[in-house]
């Protein structure tokens, strides 16, 4: 069932580069079929059966090369359907957006063309249960995205472009090494099959050795520090819609292979690492903010705030426990949600002040253009933890769970991390301050002046859903955590 | 003594050796040089179909050692045509009938005698097909030779050439000096055995003396070194870029796909059916060399600026990833030649492919920098298109899905067999591999600085980029096809 989506995203490929004539036309083609995308996604999850989300559902299995034991195999549970969903609603908005605010560059065809490929890439990597598939999908991201940052990206994109490609590709190959060896070692590829093991039957060596691997590989992806430095450059670089697929969902992939992958499949290896894997996030939570504090440009000033939300999401993969992962888990959708319209956001000041350098902009956004300064409020004081939006619990559960980690793990170890995380978020709270205090307040001194201020339909059909959800999420954060917890017990063993 | 000689087992080189001799004598009587292109190529395409036919068949075995002679022991035929061989020998005619496409031009522009550069093709072609059905160590060096030989010639053929004539010494050099070291090897498992035939020097290995081990153990990784120097892994690689870049470009294609599948294959037959026995000696030596090959080569790669000279050295690196499998040792062998095999046959797909459009794009008399690409894709799309997708699949990354499964597929057998060091060391310069392939790729895509040449392909040359991209579309599209062929083969 999840198939259609991709076979559709496929089948309207081709024909995408053979009939509508305009550029406006194949834009609001690409709308149309993300449209589709989303509904099928979302018509999957009202055929998801909410009572039972541990269980695997809407599975596709077939063979594909048996000679390598290889099966085709996909299926939703209550961890991936909340991301299928978001993949395929940032597909759509990023469309949506592009509808009257292409990038500069032309080539619309293949823009649509690609985003296409990077949807099925996405799409395939959160229901993919076989491992050399998982791998497949998860490799399938990244030419397109390399592409859109070549083609589309700002004035550095050559050296941004190459740094990403190169950064994941070797983090993927560490990743394929670690899959591979957790799969001979196993005998089978199969996601559903290994988790249910739970590592018995891989000796702990083993396990120690595929968790790195394969903790690299995700943690290239995710990013982690001191791997991240790939991030800020893409970011910048990339055009408004990468900026959103990259931050929204290309991020994710990192941890939610973590949580997927590595977690369950070798979970000696995750405790072995764990502490380490906890200070590692830690650090680029205070890095992250830190570095945000420096920085002048706006587009690059979300991006580092990415790694240090991305740090509380990996804290939380690090205690082991259900609380700590629920709250990783929710933390890749909220951050998902605000940091998509925080790029939405930088993508538009950028498109009317004509750069993004803080500096420049000067402050008094308010009295220009009232509107999108009051949103670009709201994305930030989501984004950086205000009880009530979304922000909030992905990071406070963290913290209470790296306050209770598991059993086995140095507990005097995560409440340090606990505390240093804390005065993370203090800080990231400050360098939001920072930059509303710049950009949305006193008086208008900006050196460059705007263009065409009045927000148009097309952006607000693109932000109101993530705003809207936002709130849903923060306010009522059960409908997403009900989701998650069956399944991430389901993983960690009983419990 | 009288031997029964299976001749339908013998068939595809005993066409071609016909079709060579008739070429000479032809081209002696003048006939024209499109007859001669096509006789050539006819007799290619034939031989493949007769691989075909008999893949349909038995098992067949010929030359086998007379029962009188036997002494109990197993049958011991030298020439065999099973499932494996026939493979090998379907890539080999394949790949072969693509570098005739790929050579008319070449001929007629470098004022070659095509009589000559078909017949020494042929011979190679013949050499290779026995290289890949040899199952004693005579026959392999034999046709080792064979292979070898007309080789040099052909890189020599254009005789007003200097780097044509350096290539081809360079060539005779490395490969004289590997053979001698093979030979030694040769020697001293035979010494050690008492025997030549692999059915027989497997069980001798296995039970061998205490005091001859050393002698086996040196033999049987010195029997590396002739299968090294096909294969360009190091330390005989360096013949490789000069030897690529001097010779007539279709002999450099040849080289890197027709001639490395027989080295490779050799390679398979002699460690997987000879010398199990020594896999803890010739494991880590190969594990060493697959390293050291792959990351060499990548790195020279990487300062390369004309098309040939990269394809060189990108070649040599793929050999180390080939390598990489058949460093587990005895340990899950047959996985490892099935992902050898595996890579073998994907890579002749994506490899030629890249040679036919360099070929079709060479002007002649100079060297094309990769920058004489740029701009590509507004001139002939397609072209650009078909050349993006080969080096994609070198890379293995999708949408190059074929180059992605060869990838997983020999990191399954190294990881399975334990080496996961190797593998490793493979994730990180399959990093390296992306940067150039993905850097040429590129410029394809970037405007030309300087006014365009149109440089448009031969019908040869179209054809051969046609069958390629063909190829490579489906083969990503339904990689299972070779993965399922090469698991029941081996």
């Amino acid at each position: 069932m999840m198939a259609i989506p991709l076979c559709g995203a496929l089948a309207m490929l081709v024909p995408a580069s053979r009939f509508l004539r305009t550029d406006f036309a194949v834009r609001a083609f690409g709308t149309a079929v993300s449209a589709a995308t989303l509904l099928v996604a979302i018509s999957a999850m009202t055929a998801f059966d909410f009572g039972d989300t541990s269980r695997m559902q809407l599975e596709v299995d077939h063979a594909w090369a048996p000679a390598i034991g290889l099966r085709f195999h996909l299926g939703v549970d209550g961890i991936s359907l909340p991301l299928v969903v978001l993949t395929a609603l940032l597909t759509f908005l990023c469309f949506l957006y592009t509808l009257r605010h292409p990038p500069a560059g032309g080539m619309i065809r293949l823009l649509t063309a690609l985003l296409f490929v990077l949807e099925i890439g996405m799409l395939g990597t959160f229901v993919a249960l076989d491992l050399v598939l998982f791998f497949v999908f998860f490799e399938t991201v990244l030419i397109p995205m390399y592409v859109v940052i070549m083609l589309w990206g700002g004035a550095g994109r050559r050296a941004a472009a190459f740094k990403f490609i190169l950064y994941t590709l070797l983090g993927s190959g560490l990743l394929l090494a670690g899959m591979l060896l957790v799969g001979a070692e196993a005998g089978t590829l199969d996601m559903t099959d290994l988790a249910a093991r739970h590592g018995s039957g891989l000796s702990h060596g083993i396990q120690i050795t595929a968790f790195a691997l394969m903790g690299i590989g995700f943690a290239v992806k995710a990013p982690m520090w001191p791997l991240h430095t790939w991030l800020p450059d893409a970011h910048t670089e990339a055009p408004t819609v990468g900026s959103v697929l990259l931050a929204g969902v290309l991020l994710k992939m990192g941890t939610y292979g973590l949580v997927r992958v590595a977690l369950p499949l070798a979970p000696d290896g995750a405790q072995f690492w764990a502490p380490w894997l906890g200070l590692l996030a830690v650090i680029g939570i205070i890095y992250g903010a830190l570095a945000c504090l420096a920085q002048s440009d706006l587009k690059r000033m979300i991006a580092y705030s990415s790694v240090g939300h991305m740090g509380f999401v990996l804290l939380g993969i690090a205690t082991l426990t259900p609380v700590g992962i629920n709250a990783a888990l929710f933390g890749n959708i909220a951050h998902g949600l605000i940091t998509s319209l925080l790029f939405f956001l930088a993508g538009s000041v950028k498109e009317r002040w004509g750069t993004g350098d803080m500096n420049a902009i000067g402050g008094g956004m308010l009295s220009t253009s009232p509107r999108l300064a009051s949103i670009l409020t709201f994305a930030s004081v989501a984004s950086l933890g205000l009880p009530g939006l979304a922000g909030f619990w992905g990071e406070v559960l963290a913290l209470v769970g790296a306050y209770r980690p598991h059993a086995d793990l140095p507990r005097e170890t995560f409440v340090t991390f606990m505390a240093v995380a804390a005065l993370g978020a203090v800080l990231t709270a400050a360098y939001f301050l920072r930059m509303l205090a710049k950009l949305t307040h006193g008086p208008v001194d900006g050196v460059a002046r705007p263009t065409g201020a009045a927000v148009s339909m097309q952006e607000y059909a693109a932000w109101v859903p993530l705003i809207a959800l936002t709130l849903l999420v923060g306010l009522w954060p059960k409908t997403l955590l009900d989701v998650t917890t069956g399944p991430v017990r389901a993983l960690l063993g009983g419990g | 003594m009288i031997q029964d000689i299976d001749y339908a087992a013998l068939a595809p080189p005993l066409i071609l050796a016909v079709a060579a001799i008739g070429l000479l004598l032809a081209d002696a009587f003048d006939a024209p040089r499109r007859v001669l292109s096509l006789v050539s190529g006819g007799s290619l395409a034939v031989a493949l179909i007769a691989v075909i036919v008999l893949a349909g068949g038995d098992r067949r075995a010929t030359l086998c050692l007379p029962d009188g002679l036997r002494h109990g022991g197993p049958r011991s035929c030298s020439y065999v045509a099973d499932d494996f061989t026939l493979l090998f020998q379907g890539i080999v005619l394949g790949a072969a009938v693509i570098v005739v496409l790929l050579s008319q031009r070449e001929i007629t522009d470098s004022k070659m005698p095509v009589g000559e550069y078909h017949f020494l093709l042929l011979a190679a072609v013949i050499g290779a097909l026995a290289l890949v059905a040899a199952r004693d160590l005579v026959l392999l060096i034999v046709a080792l030779e064979t292979l070898s030989l007309p080789v040099f010639a052909l890189s020599a053929l254009r005789r007003y050439d200097g780097t044509a004539s350096e290539a081809a010494l360079k060539l005779f050099l490395v490969s004289v000096v590997s053979t001698a070291i093979m030979l030694f090897g040769i020697s001293l498992v035979y010494g050690a055995t008492g025997a030549m035939h692999l059915d027989r020097i497997a069980p001798a290995l296995a039970s061998l003396d205490s005091d001859l081990d050393p002698v086996a153990a040196v033999g049987s990784v010195l029997v590396l070194a002739g299968f090294a120097f096909k294969v360009a892994a190091v330390p005989f690689h360096f013949w490789a870029p000069d030897v690529y870049q001097g010779s007539p470009l279709p002999v450099a294609a040849f080289l890197s796909v027709v001639s490395k599948a027989a080295g490779f294959a050799g390679l398979a037959i002699v460690l997987a059916l000879g010398l199990p026995a020594y896999g803890h000696v010739w494991g880590p030596v190969i594990a060493v060399l697959a390293a050291l090959t792959m990351t060499l080569g990548n790195l020279a790669a990487l300062r390369q600026r004309t098309a040939i000279r990269l394809l060189a050295w990108s070649s040599v690196a793929q050999s180390g990833y080939m390598l990489a499998p058949l460093a587990v040792g005895s340990h899950r062998l047959p996985e490892a030649v099935a992902a050898t095999t595996a890579y073998v046959a994907l890579y002749a797909v994506m490899n030629i492919g890249a040679f036919a459009v360099v070929i079709g794009f060479h002007r002649h008399g100079r060297w094309d920098t990769l920058d004489d690409y740029r701009g590509l894709a507004r001139r002939s799309p397609a072209v650009a298109t078909a050349l993006a997708f080969f080096l994609i699949c070198l890379a293995g990354l999708p949408p190059g899905v074929m180059g992605l499964f060869a990838k997983v597929v020999v990191f399954r057998a190294t990881v399975a067999g334990g080496v996961t060091w190797l593998a490793v060391v493979m994730a990180i310069n399959t990093v390296i591999g992306l940067y150039y392939y993905l850097a040429w790729a590129v410029r394809l895509f970037t405007p030309s600085t300087d006014e365009s040449y149109d440089a448009a392909p031969g019908v040869g040359a179209r054809a051969a980029i046609a069958a390629a991209a063909a190829g490579a579309v489906v083969l990503s599209i339904a990689p299972q096809i070779v993965l399922q062929t090469v698991v029941q083969a081996t």
